[in-house]
């Protein structure tokens, strides 16, 4: 608005120094990255041209050479979305369609994508008189374009016009957008397909149940899975708009012809989408539709792993089952206890006993959610094979991710199952060969000492780790530190001086440096929970010999540890615990975009 | 393009009860097979019959047709040891199918269509697997194989010879080889396992040889198949085939060029170079680009823009592919056509020479060896030397590498014995036209910073604008209502650029200037 009053106040007048042809010239240059340069600072020459030009001159020239190199139409594309201002305001938006209508005519897709977003941006600065007269006409010679491209185009465009035009025109796009949905090519049902749940949402719900379910079936049932698999995404969006009693009639038979379908790539999508579907069905969904999914679910999935056969278990349905074993657990708490028991539990059982790990342990990570509804105790006879299985896989991230959720399981399973089942696996994994599955069992113990007490660790875990001190393999005497390092704090000032600390003073005459200046660190970690006398008595003279040790490691550490930080540890030990949680948490997430990578 | 499948089975494929070294591979990865809705049926137990070569002539046909269902019950090949009876039962029936296909006249009657083409279809049509390498690299990493190949492999060589056979009758295959027919048939070029293709691109061969209803519908959904790959995937195991059916189809298409034909030329052949993988497919390609050309010389224009459109920015592997398709083009070009696209040819190969990577500059100085292209440089000398002179002297003189030095001094001297007048004149322009070339950079220089500060003024001004503005319109409304409501205050809080009142839509735009 400001820009156009400046322009017709005559402040536009930089004609003489910028003539119109010296800019093209530079849109125009032969050397492919100066004319990118250009493009890209095309609001910088429309700014020096004024409105009026940037509308009578600059925007044909665009339009008519539009054959280019894709790279320059891209920014083209983009840079044509954020000119409203520059041709003057809303009042000239519809100046930029005709450029913006052949970039999304041209093959490349990423230029194609960019001009229907741009078009989508200008769309409302139109006003709805604007949109009747120019916009829609546009949008309806792409849907009628001779090449697939601009008809694919098309797809992108209905649903931002469709709210703000009258009902005739309402009508012509719905018919539009119906002869789409056919279409010869299956480029253009593809993108027809990906925006029918866009579309759907700004139908008026009458419309909605007569087009867009038919629509919906049809395209469910192309004889291309690529074109079944994106209408299953669409059926999301169609479920929230639909009243109760139809979602039966209407969505869920085509939901569960693609549960069934005979393509790998369908039945993975309606997995993937699954607890997206049922948390939009949900509200409405008698038990007994849920029943009858659910049933197709179980037999599809029981004929894709047949548990006795692991060999027969390929490839093909592994995406599809780690897909429906990291959204079945969250259908725990929308079915209830008795239909989780009924339907789920088989489910989760048959999932344990998987032959791949990230299947395993998607049910296994998990396991909270069924926790809360129906108790871990159900599953805990065969969640324990599983747990074994993933503790001891070849795989260290599938250990370490086991790992993990030790503390969580161990908490829901109780101290004496843990003691009885789990807690030998818990030591095994601080001699494991892999330095990451020994730091985290360290740490895994810290949180099971905070979860069942001093008094059980001084019992079941402190001998097994003091008993590592004497191990001739100096990994092993090491991780005997590391776990006192951890341990000291939760087991508490009399466990820590009593048993702790003469194992750690014993180690310090260790003939492996490494050991002992770890011992120095130690020392300097344990400080804080050690009365002073013991730190006077016992720690200072050991320190103070470690001080003049040979090796300049050990030198370094103890001296470190003799300067006086002891006052300050508390709150680095604390630092330091939290950062090895934020490790692990990133380890963690490592993992899950490796599983699902 | 005729793949000559053995027709005996070669005992190595014979199932043994030891998995080949082939399937063992493919075991230890998690092989191939398609989806388990497939061995539903693998429960079925198959008992022998009698043998097709003993069956009296009246019950021939009737025999046939038992076993063709016999050969429809599948089985699994993940497990080796699995069912071996019923393995080996339908193994030795589809050999006879095949053999009696082949050898025996009068086999073909109507009734057994259906029943082939079923036995066929349920074989062979299934989804195929995701590939267990996502980032599978068909030049770097072995294929996965097909688990079920022993079977497999003989319901090809049915198909195949049951097309090849002189009975075969189109007028009846047509109506159980359909649209959709050939639609999966078409799907299957996806498959990772080589043997697998090379077997379907015979197969497809025959079918649109023979089968002429089909054959634009053929072309249609390969079309597809290639915008899908090139547009939306990038992935698809069977391009090189299906170029290679295509390259014997374009041999066959009449003069003069449906526009239909021209338009797949344009709009699908020429974008294929723009593919990541284009080096497993372009041999094929390039050959399918020369069938044009030597079919209609007019398409020369289309062609060559294309492949300058599509030049390769930044893998210099593609580069030399695309300059190898370009002698391979220029070797068969009109001199008519030639002149018609030399310029902006010769800007390209200009900018080749200069490449640092010396195979590329390699590749483009190559040309002047070919004799064919030497003689069109020479009857354009007058053209061609301006375009790529001021490169060639520079790298010349400038080249890291001292073969390419050496070979752009055989290129000069080349030049300087077709025409020197010409040679010495650039010569002597060359350090004008460097200094010219130094001048315009240093106006565009100029131009963008006038116009970058222009911008900044123009932005000034908008600001100042903004507020005076929003100063006015403050005092206005501590004039106009005697105590300013809250939501006013916030709203004045924000740069405006408009006069309070003005339609919502502008507020947008404020933001976008300040």
């Amino acid at each position: 608005r400001q820009l156009r009053r400046n322009g017709g106040g005559g402040a536009d007048g930089d004609d003489s120094l910028y003539p119109i042809a010296v800019l093209i010239d530079e849109l125009r240059n032969e050397d492919v990255q100066l004319r990118l340069n250009s493009i890209k600072k095309l609001s910088t020459i429309a700014l020096a041209l004024g409105v009026e030009r940037t509308r009578t001159e600059l925007l044909p020239f665009l339009t008519d050479t539009i054959y280019d190199e894709d790279e320059v139409l891209l920014a083209l594309a983009e840079q044509l979305g954020n000119f409203t201002m520059l041709v003057g305001g809303p009042e000239y938006v519809h100046c930029l369609l005709p450029p913006l209508e052949s970039l999304a005519t041209v093959e490349e897709t990423v230029v194609r994508d960019k001009a229907v977003e741009s078009l989508r941006k200008i769309s409302q600065e139109h006003s709805p008189v604007d949109l009747e007269v120019h916009f829609e006409p546009l949008v309806k010679r792409l849907a009628s374009g001779d090449w697939f491209t601009s008809r694919t185009s098309a797809c992108g465009l209905f649903s931002v016009c469709y709210p703000r035009v009258s009902s005739t025109v309402k009508a012509e796009i719905r018919q539009h957008f119906r002869t789409l949905c056919s279409d010869d090519t299956p480029m253009v049902r593809r993108a027809a397909a990906s925006k029918l749940g866009e579309f759907a949402k700004v139908l008026e719900l009458d419309y909605v149940k007569s087009d867009i379910i038919s629509l919906f079936t049809a395209l469910a049932s192309d004889e291309q899975d690529s074109v079944r698999l994106l209408a299953v995404e669409a059926c999301v969006s169609i479920a929230t708009l639909l009243p109760q009693e139809d979602l039966e009639s209407l969505v869920m038979p085509t939901l569960r012809q693609a549960a069934e379908d005979k393509s790998w790539r369908v039945r993975y999508m309606v997995a993937d989408k699954f607890s997206e579907t049922f948390v939009s069905l949900q509200m409405y969904l008698c038990f007994n539709c849920i029943h009858s999914v659910l049933t197709i679910w179980l037999s599809d999935l029981c004929l894709l792993c047949p548990v006795s056969e692991q060999e027969l278990v390929s490839d093909t349905n592994q995406h599809v089952k780690s897909a429906l074993a990291s959204v079945i657990m969250g259908l725990s708490t929308i079915l209830g206890k008795d239909n989780t028991i009924e339907h789920l539990l088989p489910l989760f059982l048959a999932q344990l006993k998987d032959e791949c790990p990230e299947v395993r342990l998607n049910i296994i990570s998990n396991l909270d959610c069924v926790n809360e509804v129906i108790g871990i105790r159900q599953l805990s006879q065969s969640l324990l094979p599983a747990i074994v299985e993933l503790a001891e896989d070849a795989k260290w991230r599938v250990r370490l991710a086991i790992i993990e959720y030790m503390p969580l399981l161990a908490g829901q399973l109780g101290v004496e199952f843990f003691d009885e089942k789990l807690n030998t696996l818990c030591m095994a994994w601080l001699i494991d060969h892999v330095y990451a599955i020994r730091e985290a069992a360290t740490c895994n113990l810290m949180k099971l000492v905070e979860k069942f007490g001093a008094e059980w660790a001084q019992n079941t875990i402190v001998p097994k780790v003091l008993g590592m001190a004497n191990d001739p393999n100096y990994l092993h005497r090491m991780t005997t530190l590391f776990c006192i390092n951890a341990l000291s704090e939760a087991c508490g000032q009399d466990i820590t001086t009593k048993q702790m600390l003469p194992v750690v003073l014993k180690m310090s005459n260790d003939q492996v440096a490494n050991v002992r200046f770890n011992v120095a660190k130690s020392l300097q970690k344990i400080g804080p929970v050690l009365d002073s006398n013991a730190l006077q008595t016992e720690v200072k003279p050991v320190l103070e010999k470690l001080a003049t040790d040979t090796d300049m490691d050990v030198k370094y550490f103890a001296q470190e540890a003799i300067s006086g930080k002891h006052f300050t540890l508390i709150n680095v030990n604390k630092l330091k615990m939290a950062i090895i949680k934020s490790e692990m948490h990133f380890n963690l997430l490592v993992f899950t975009v490796l599983v699902l990578a | 393009s005729s793949a000559s499948a053995p027709f005996s089975v070669p005992s190595a494929e014979k199932v043994d009860g030891f998995p080949r070294r082939s399937m063992r591979r493919a075991r230890q990865r998690r092989s191939h097979s398609s989806s388990q809705f497939r061995y539903q049926s693998s429960q079925v137990e198959l008992t022998p019959l009698p043998l097709l070569k003993d069956a009296p002539v009246a019950e021939l046909h009737d025999l046939f047709c038992k076993k063709l269902q016999q050969c429809c019950v599948l089985f699994d090949f993940l497990d080796c040891v699995a069912d071996l009876k019923g393995k080996e039962i339908k193994r030795a029936a589809l050999n006879e199918l095949v053999e009696s296909v082949a050898t025996s006249r009068g086999v073909l009657i109507e009734p057994l269509y259906p029943e082939a083409i079923k036995m066929i279809s349920v074989n062979i049509f299934r989804t195929l697997p995701p590939s267990e390498n996502p980032e599978f690299d068909p030049e770097e990493d072995e294929p996965t194989l097909e688990a079920s190949w022993p079977h497999l492999q003989l319901v090809y060589e049915f198909f195949l010879r049951f097309l090849e056979s002189p009975d075969f009758q189109p007028s009846m295959a047509k109506r159980y080889v359909d649209q959709k027919f050939v639609l999966q048939l078409l799907e299957l070029f996806d498959s990772e396992d080589p043997r697998e293709r090379e077997y379907l691109k015979t197969i497809l061969h025959r079918v649109y040889g023979k089968l002429l209803g089909l054959r634009a519908y053929i072309r249609k959904q390969i079309n597809n198949i290639f915008l899908r790959f090139i547009y939306e995937t990038e992935h698809f195991n069977g391009v090189a085939e299906l170029l290679e059916i295509l390259g014997s189809i374009i041999n066959g298409f009449a003069l003069p060029l449906k526009a239909e034909h021209k338009q797949f030329l344009v709009r699908v052949l020429i974008p294929l170079h723009t593919a990541k993988s284009l080096s497993i497919f372009h041999a094929q390609l390039a050959y399918c680009v020369v069938q044009f050309m030597e079919k209609d010389a007019t398409v020369t224009e289309y062609i060559i823009r294309g492949l300058l459109k599509y030049w390769p920015k930044t893998c210099t592997q593609k580069e030399v592919m695309f300059l190898g398709e370009i002698e391979e083009i220029l070797d068969v070009i009109e001199p008519s056509q030639f002149i018609r696209v030399q310029e902006p040819l010769f800007k390209q190969i200009a900018a080749c020479i200069s490449s640092p990577h010396f195979q590329v500059a390699e590749r483009a100085l190559y040309f002047w060896n070919n004799e064919y292209i030497l003689s069109l440089i020479e009857e354009n000398c007058q053209v061609i030397l301006p375009l790529v002179f001021a490169t060639l002297y520079r790298v010349s003189k400038e080249h890291w590498n001292q073969t390419i030095v050496s070979l752009i001094y055989n290129v000069l001297k080349t030049f300087m014995e077709m025409n020197s007048k010409l040679f010495d004149d650039l010569t002597a322009s060359y350090k004008v036209e460097k200094q010219k070339e130094l001048k315009r950079d240093r106006e565009r220089a100029d131009l963008w910073r006038g116009l970058e500060e222009h911008q900044d003024r123009r932005m000034q001004m908008l600001t100042e604008a903004a507020r005076n503005q929003r100063n006015l319109q403050e005092r206005g409304e501590r004039g106009d209502p005697p105590s300013p409501s809250s939501p006013q205050t916030s709203h004045s809080d924000q740069p405006e650029l408009k006069p309070s009142g003005a339609s919502s839509s502008s507020s947008g735009g404020g933001e976008s200037a300040t």
